[in-house]
């Protein structure tokens, strides 16, 4: 125990909960964006694996990483267009249709990897980016300003989410389209146009997310992201539907996942132990649920399709 | 006074030249034609009452003109110019605006946010500042008083539809569609609104004004246009009419719009409530405190605005809802926290006010419906196996004495019109032979003719000795049945009076608190 509770030990294990939160953080946030609308994707993880491939892919073939991050914007664009046609179209049941999408990423991203790629080539990984002047703080510079451009981005999303929510004319709608689409509709606001919009978003950011869990390991492999698209479902209701919320819950589960990763590392929990601890994350999910269980906030018309007749 | 009476001709006054005119609208639904080479015209500075019975076709002539339905034939001229309006967004920038009748109101939001929804540009900073500074002045020039920055949720009823009105007002809606704007408010708010609607029309507005109620229709009406059956069955105005021949329009043949209660027997006390506490949904009390005794052979009244404390009171009588404190008796014994099923051997039937939701299956049909409460009994079950023959010959026999119009017993309940589904809970619940009844809101979108066949059933029930408990928002109903009205205000009782010692603006004033 006494090895862990050093300085350095710790940074390190704060430093890696951080950047291990950021792909919760990108998909909640996107998630949360497109609840308050009223659309429920639970195909996060299939799109996360589509955005991580193609990523990957990207960088195998072309070497840009740049590029690696259009391209998981597109797949996210074009998987955000697929669901808008299910849902919003042909206004099929959100929860299961969010279940194909998920099947579909599963099963295609580990066809395409076992008749383009084979055996698994490691890639280049995200270099960080140290913020002059604030990175040479002691301690605190270490653990909040030597990271990735990626996790830079994604916790700056929180604030932009927020005022883009709370504060502007399009979060207006999103919030009215969300909670009472017949009220937004007679009023001239376009309720499937605003969810169509958040629906893009939230799939762009899922594969963004899956596309920075496979350029931080620097790989690919069968379900690569391993449920992490099913967790950032939770920590939108366990945000109560608000960006901030997403980001605490983003970051107590990165921490989990850094401590494990560290106690495993320095031999703290070891053998056996360790396949237990790395449930950790799932069972925090569980309990976390059963606290989050009065669903405050939770919008009102959320999975419900809108049908202008009805 | 009407508006029609004002004498002298203003600048605002009514002109001839109408600002709406639908000429031959007719909208086909599969197998039904929902409005029939319907004309409405409305002129500025006037009240237009539609009038018709549900399903006469008032909501989606109205829904045509709101743009949320397209009509399959038929023109629309808006102030002279042949309009063409495909969504709510076109109706709005005509300068039409519309009161739902369900309001059309985000609850998470504040009033401010809600009027300014679609207002400006999709993506821009939701500056609130303009938004209220105008909604104040509005709201200042109607007397339409309301905190912009309250929450929906917050709101009362009568709160609620002021919001509404003034988005429309907000938006200088020249022509306002009202769907029953009176459902829901107490009697002192319906002299507001009708206060505002004056006003309005005196700014030279044309108003739109949908109820069923006759007596609203008369006070305030220039026009009345009547709708039966998709098609306009008559046009006139309050003058060259009356109720009577306003209800013989609608329904297509005479009704008798005043009851003969009759006197009746009252015997022993059936149904004792004593100081009854009730938690409603949200955890908080919703009944406090109430006591109160039913007799045999007597109709007990619950008035009040909905949302007092009544469906809770209803279903802690039944065994539906948990009892916090306090006793409730059925023929003397002690029925709290019993099940439903126990409450029922007790000897109490219950009319439950969501009939499709606590009263019917509509999947099931009519008589597996009639059959929901007896069927364990002999002769139509015998060791657990359904006797159909039996069933069926009962229910026949019920479907005929409460003349449910339905083709056969064997139809699905929700192939009915509402008051026919009304007509099978009610047939169910009398037929039971309690001795005791809860009755809530019975004749809640059931047209007149049923509604008059309900309530002679009803009196024939008190007549034959039973204890009626008749809780309904409809202040006339509770009027003429109840030979003893209790009035609801927030779970309490805010006073109670004999049948005939009251007036409706005494109860009103009641049930809006001021005793």
């Amino acid at each position: 125990m006494g090895d862990f509770f050093t300085v350095s030990a710790l940074v390190v294990t704060f430093a890696s909960g951080i950047r291990l939160a950021t792909p919760f953080l990108l998909a909640s946030l996107g998630e949360t964006l497109g609840q308050r609308s009223g659309v429920l994707n639970l195909g996060v993880e299939g799109v996360m694996l589509l955005g991580a491939f193609g990523a990957y892919y990207t960088v195998l073939k072309a070497g840009s990483q740049p590029l690696a991050l259009l391209v998981a914007i597109a797949i996210g664009i074009v998987m955000g267009l697929l669901y808008a046609v299910v849902t919003l179209v042909m206004q099929a049941e959100q929860g299961i249709s969010g279940i194909g999408v998920f099947l579909f990423g599963l099963g295609f991203t580990d066809l395409a990897f076992q008749k383009w790629v084979g055996t698994p080539i490691p890639i280049a990984r995200l270099e960080p980016w140290p913020i002059p002047g604030l990175s040479d703080i002691p301690v605190i510079g270490e653990v909040l300003f030597q990271h990735n451009p990626l996790v830079y981005g994604a916790f700056l999303l929180v604030p932009i989410m927020t005022y883009l929510i709370s504060r502007t004319t399009f979060g207006l709608n999103v919030r009215a389209v969300g909670e009472t689409p017949e009220a937004a509709d007679t009023l001239g606001v376009s309720v499937n146009g605003t969810r169509l919009v958040t629906i893009i978003v939230a799939n762009v950011l899922a594969s963004l997310a899956g596309a920075v869990v496979a350029l931080e390991v620097g790989n690919f492999q069968q379900n690569l992201t391993a449920g992490r698209g099913f967790i950032a479902i939770a920590l939108v209701y366990f945000g109560a539907w608000r960006p901030f919320g997403a980001m605490v819950g983003s970051l107590l589960f990165g921490f989990v996942l850094a401590l494990v990763n560290q106690w495993g590392a320095l031999g703290i929990i070891s053998g056996s132990a360790s396949s237990l601890a790395a449930m950790a994350p799932a069972v925090l999910t569980i309990v976390v649920l059963v606290f989050i269980s009065n669903r405050v906030g939770q919008p009102a018309a959320l999975t419900r399709p809108f049908d202008r007749s009805n | 006074m009407s508006v029609s009476t004002v004498p002298e001709p203003k600048p605002t006054s009514p002109s001839i030249t109408p600002m709406l005119e639908m000429k031959g609208i007719t909208k086909r639904f599969p197998g039904v034609i929902a409005n029939d080479r319907v004309d409405l015209s409305v002129r500025p500075g006037t009240v237009h009452t539609l009038l018709g019975e549900n399903g006469a076709g008032k909501s989606t002539l109205m829904k045509i003109l709101y743009g949320l339905y397209q009509p399959d034939e038929g023109e629309i001229f808006f102030e002279g110019k042949r309009i063409e309006i495909m969504s709510p967004a076109d109706a709005i920038n005509h300068g039409i605006g519309m009161i739902h009748q369900h309001f059309m109101l985000v609850p998470t939001l504040t009033v401010a946010e809600n009027v300014a929804l679609g207002l400006h540009p999709a993506l821009s900073r939701a500056d609130m500042g303009p938004v209220r500074r105008r909604l104040t002045e509005v709201s200042d020039q109607y007397g339409l008083k309301l905190d912009p920055d309250a929450y929906i949720w917050q709101l009362a009823v009568g709160e609620r539809q002021r919001a509404e009105i003034l988005k429309a007002l907000y938006r200088d809606a020249q022509l306002l569609v009202l769907d029953e704007p009176t459902a829901v408010l107490t009697p002192p708010e319906v002299d507001d609104l009708f206060a505002t609607l004056r006003q309005l029309t005196a700014d030279g507005r044309g108003l739109i004004f949908i109820s069923h109620k006759l007596h609203e229709v008369m006070e305030l009406a220039d026009e009345v246009t009547v709708l039966r059956d998709g098609e306009v069955s008559g046009h006139t105005t309050p003058a060259e009419s009356s109720r009577e021949h306003l209800a013989e329009l609608m329904v297509g043949r005479s009704v008798s719009l005043t009851r003969d209660v009759g006197v009746s027997e009252v015997g022993p006390a059936k149904l004792q409530v004593d100081n009854l506490y009730v938690r409603g949904d949200r955890g908080t009390d919703a009944v406090k405190g109430l006591s109160l005794e039913v007799r045999a052979g007597e109709v007990v009244g619950i008035a009040g605005v909905s949302g007092n404390g009544q469906r809770e009171l209803a279903e802690a009588i039944f065994g539906l809802r948990p009892v916090v404190s306090g006793s409730i008796a059925i023929n003397g014994e002690e029925v709290v926290d019993h099940t439903p099923k126990s409450v029922r051997t007790n000897g109490l039937a219950y009319i439950p006010e969501e009939r499709m939701k606590d009263g019917a299956i509509g999947d099931f049909t009519v008589a597996e419906n009639l059959m929901l409460v007896g069927y364990k009994e002999p002769p139509f079950a015998r060791r657990g196996f359904l006797n159909l023959e039996k069933i069926k010959e009962r229910c026949t026999d019920l479907v005929h004495r409460y003349a449910v119009k339905t083709p056969t017993v064997e139809t699905p309940t929700r192939n009915l019109s509402g008051g026919n589904i009304q007509k099978v809970v009610i047939a169910r619940e009398f037929s039971s032979e309690a001795e005791a009844m809860v009755v809530a809101q019975p004749t809640r979108g059931v047209d007149i003719g049923a509604a008059e066949y309900i309530h002679e059933q009803l009196l024939r029930q008190r007549a034959a000795g039973a204890a009626i408990l008749l809780i309904s928002e409809d202040l006339d109903e509770i009027m003429q049945l109840s030979d003893r009205i209790i009035v609801l205000l927030e779970g309490e009782a805010m006073g109670e009076v004999m049948r005939g010692d009251a007036t409706v603006g005494e109860i009103g004033l009641l049930m809006s608190g001021v005793r």
